[in-house]
């Protein structure tokens, strides 16, 4: 196996040093029935050639080896990747290196991040970002919980019913075991979270809403900032379409106490859905709450500048039992691809970008009015918004599928019983206009 | 240091993004938009993030020049203990990589998914077989994840049999992980130590099981690379409680095709795809931590799970036990790719080789040093073995100041101060990928450092000498933390 260098002769001198006659003695601290008398049951190795064959089979049963026109969103996006990011990251040195723990090695990893909290500080109005959390749902769900520590004589917290429905039930899964629930807040007929139902939730510890929420409607984020201040509890956004923050106000500038966001849009492919990436960011007050990895500024024994991960007495590996989470490895290496993302942008391109995103989405939203759809809620949006469908559209939808790898939105009603009918249409720079006539031309 | 790969190389000082922006550039060309521009309302809009305004160049040189500060397998030995660094093969990138996968959306439908979904089901039936186990889930993001998962699963079992439980158990050697996972389930920790011999004794576990005891964390091998081979008989008397044996599955390296876990009384262990399957760290993860359970935890799985009916695959997500969700879609699904890609490319016999070479590999060192470093434990171990700085106190070095010397002579130091129980602890996971010259180079870097720590010690203190930096102050960094620029 290309993978195992031991030529026999290594075999047999390493076995005489370390006082082995056999490879099987290695093993004789393992008492005899704990060994196992079977054999792994799992398909004989390929040669390098025969796995290419077996995972283009795989890859090719998915429709997403065809270049297809995504108007789904939903918590992934479709967005143009430029070249120099999987060139970049791919560097093994990136790759193939541990958590940095040895900084004086790892100094590449450090700054990297240390740059990447920055930009995700500066993208979200936010004085602290961490070096990243597995997605937005769980960074979410570690937000909840800090919010819920903090009041020890309540046991809720609100959350939008238009929190992504994922989102949600992550929450419950991580909150549900240490007695907290969520208590959630109903939506308008405008597509927003219920401002008056919020008003009169009391004995909460925290108010969690999405801007832009799930149906891709912006929320007013100051009445639930100012909601927040008068009930005295934690208030905190989340989104899942990071690109919104190239155009629209950012949660830091409404006061928000903690933001979870995914930042899967910032360069990182769709990839069935994982791995993405999960921002966190808070206020300084919140900085010795938040979980996970975070990386500080300071010099070495020469004055010179260097990085290094800090605050560690927050984390598991040294607080064990008392840590404020039990996150060991982030996403990293998807924290570095966001920051390359974001400094190949930079500031006028992530504008740009976010302006097509929501221009094509306008677009789309009057071009499927035009043949009959029905705009479900009459409100601001970025680049997702809800329809209500004609009949006989979800017939189109298949055939658009199967016969032009066109994907025209997403059904809500799994999600919302109550939305039979309705849709969720996304658009981002990588459709055209184009593309956009001819699904309309397409579902007429 | 005649003949080690550590030397000084080009390294390139650069600065912060931010430093090297210039007003109006930008390295991304797109396409003019041929819709008409809409303007939200000012209300709503900001203005816009001040990013980095750089070129293309700009960006390719400064990744460059950072990739360049960093120390990864693919630059050298990477013995951390704990760890598994083993090779990272570079198929998996391509295979992960490919369109079908990388450019599928989450919610497609089940009918135009069906090669991911299975190589899903395939992956999880593979980790079963290789665990002993009755059903696996791959939905959890890294290891972590998957202990909040396995404890997730006991915390509902105990609810489902009517009563919960206040307590779990966890050895001294454990990972700080354990205690932190339990404590996310509302569990209080009850910290037990090892015996003599490095290992759980059945008499400490049945002194402090009881019924309200929800069950115990073990790591088999456990972090000292001991194999717990008293496991049979602490399962028995958990059981007997009515408790659960939850099995941290970070050390698997070692036991491939030895032992299934499963089949020795663990109930639930999770694993960790960016060590035993090869998966890159990358810098910190992302990694997977499917979890393997038995078939009285199988209801409790989290969802959705994929299921194979006839010739198709389905998520299904009506599992009325399930502890519920943990992943906003299915879990790390690019690094699942990657472990498929693994398991395949080795097969039974090869998995079952890399562990026993690694086995070998962790024995060698550990004959090689024993008389050059102290050995707490002086027993067979598994994939690792732990030293101290026992030798060196006399002479005042640290282990620390070894870690960093070995930086100058090339290579990554071990984990250093873990586990807990061993005082000033050195341990080293070599991994079956390194051959015995790359091996034996690393042994004779760590005697040339004990002989230095003797004959030079102030150069000890000093190193690393040859890394863009040398060490850093991390005090003032935690007291004045700057986490941003």
């Amino acid at each position: 196996m290309r993978y195992l260098p031991h030529t026999k002769k290594d075999i047999e001198t390493m076995l005489k040093v370390a006082g082995h006659s056999s490879l099987d003695d290695l093993f004789n601290c393992i008492p005899d029935d704990l060994k196992t008398k079977n054999t792994i049951d799992i398909p004989e190795s390929l040669s390098e050639w025969e796995l290419n064959a077996h995972m283009e089979d795989l890859a090719s049963a998915n429709i997403a080896c065809k270049k297809y026109n995504c108007f789904l969103g939903a918590g992934s996006y479709d967005h143009y990747i430029p070249a120099i990011i999987p060139y970049l990251i791919s560097r093994s040195e990136f790759i193939t290196a541990y958590t940095p723990y040895q900084p004086e090695v790892s100094q590449g990893t450090l700054q990297g991040i240390y740059e990447f909290q920055t930009m995700v500080t500066e993208l979200l109005g936010m004085d602290v970002a961490t070096a990243s959390h597995y997605d937005c749902g769980t960074a979410l769900a570690e937000a909840a919980l800090i919010a819920l520590r903090k009041n020890k004589k309540v046991n809720k917290i609100a959350v939008s019913g238009l929190v992504h429905p994922s989102h949600r039930q992550i929450i419950h899964t991580y909150i549900s075991p240490t007695g907290y629930e969520i208590i959630e807040i109903p939506y308008t007929k405008e597509g927003l979270t219920d401002v008056g139902a919020l008003k009169g939730m009391d004995d909460i510890a925290g108010i969690a809403v999405q801007s832009p929420n799930f149906f891709g409607n912006i929320e007013d984020l100051k009445i639930f900032k100012t909601i927040a201040d008068e009930k005295k509890v934690l208030f905190i956004t989340s989104f899942t379409e990071a690109i919104a923050y190239g155009l629209l106000k950012n949660p830091g500038s409404f006061g928000a106490d903690l933001v979870a966001g995914e930042g899967q849009s910032l360069g990182i492919t769709k990839s069935f859905g994982g791995p993405g990436l999960g921002l966190l960011a808070g206020t300084k007050k919140q900085m010795r709450n938040l979980p996970g990895r975070l990386i500080g500024k300071t010099k070495d024994a020469n004055g010179d500048d260097g990085f290094v991960l800090t605050l560690a007495t927050r984390e598991q590996h040294i607080r064990r039992e008392k840590a404020s989470s039990n996150i060991c490895s982030n996403n990293g290496l998807n924290a570095l691809t966001a920051a390359i993302y974001l400094a190949t942008t930079g500031k006028i391109g992530i504008r740009e970008i976010a302006q097509q995103n929501h221009d094509n989405a306008v677009y789309l939203k009057t071009s499927l009015e035009k043949v009959g759809f029905e705009s479900a809620f009459d409100t601001p949006f970025f680049n997702e918004f809800v329809m209500k469908v004609p009949e006989g559209f979800e017939q189109k939808r298949d055939a658009l599928i199967n016969d032009k790898c066109t994907f025209a939105g997403i059904s809500l009603e799994p999600f919302y019983p109550e939305l039979k009918n309705h849709y969720l249409f996304c658009a981002t720079e990588t459709i055209s206009k184009d593309d956009i006539d001819q699904l309309a031309k397409e579902v007429q | 240091m005649n003949q080690q790969p550590g030397r000084s190389g080009l390294i390139f000082n650069e600065p912060l993004l931010w430093e090297k922006s210039r007003e109006g550039r930008c390295a991304i060309s797109l396409p003019n938009s041929d819709v008409d521009r809409v303007e939200l309302d000012p209300e709503l809009t900001g203005d816009a993030p001040e990013l980095p305004q750089l070129s293309e160049l700009d960006v390719v040189r400064h990744y460059t020049r950072l990739s360049q500060w960093n120390f990864g397998v693919d630059s050298g030995m990477y013995p951390l203990g704990s760890c598994t660094m083993k090779y990272n093969p570079k198929t998996n990138e391509v295979q992960a990589a490919r369109q079908g996968f990388a450019g599928a959306h989450p919610f497609s439908g089940d009918e135009f998914s069906q090669g991911a979904m299975a190589l899903m089901y395939n992956l999880e039936q593979y980790l079963a077989q290789i665990t002993g186990f009755n059903a696996v889930t791959l939905q959890p993001a890294a290891g972590a994840h998957g202990e909040l998962a396995g404890m997730l699963m006991i915390h509902a079992y105990h609810a489902k049999m009517g009563k919960q439980r206040s307590k779990i158990i966890i050895p001294d050697t454990a990972h700080g992980t354990n205690p932190a996972s339990a404590t996310l389930c509302g569990y209080e920790s009850i910290n037990v130590k090892s015996g003599e011999k490095g290992i759980l004794e059945p008499e400490i576990i049945a002194a402090v099981m009881d019924e309200d005891t929800a069950g115990i964390m073990v790591t088999n091998p456990n972090t000292l690379g001991l194999f717990e081979s008293n496991i049979k008989e602490i399962a028995d008397i958990v059981h007997a409680k009515g408790g659960l044996v939850y099995g941290d599955g970070a050390n698997m390296n070692a036991i491939m095709g030895i032992v299934k876990p499963g089949e020795i009384g663990i109930d639930v262990l999770h694993l960790n795809l960016h060590k035993t399957f090869s998966t890159p760290h990358g810098g910190g993860g992302p990694g997977s931590g499917p979890v393997a359970v038995t078939k009285a935890l199988e209801p409790f799985l989290p969802i959705p799970r994929v299921e194979k009916k006839l010739d198709s695959y389905k998520f299904v997500t009506d599992c009325p036990d399930t502890i519920g969700r943990l992943h906003t879609f299915y879990g790390h699904f690019g690094v699942m790719v990657r472990a498929y890609s693994y398991i395949l490319s080795m097969g039974a016999k090869e998995l079952k080789n890399a562990s026993t070479l690694a086995v070998l590999n962790a024995n060698y060192i550990k004959e090689s040093l024993k008389g050059t470093l102290n050995l707490p434990y002086d027993l067979p171990c598994m994939h690792e073995c732990v030293f101290n700085d026992e030798f060196q106190k006399k002479d005042h070095i640290t282990t620390m100041d070894m870690a960093k010397r070995l930086l100058d002579y090339g290579f990554h130091p071990p984990t250093v101060y873990f586990p807990l129980v061993v005082e000033g602890a050195f341990m080293v996971e070599p991994t079956e990928t390194e051959s015995k010259e790359d091996i034996d180079q690393f042994i004779n870097a760590v005697k040339a450092i004990v002989k230095e720590a003797k004959d030079d010690p102030e150069k000890l203190k000093k190193a690393p000498l040859l890394t863009k930096v040398t060490r850093l102050d991390e005090v003032t960094a935690a007291r004045k933390p700057c986490l941003r620029g």
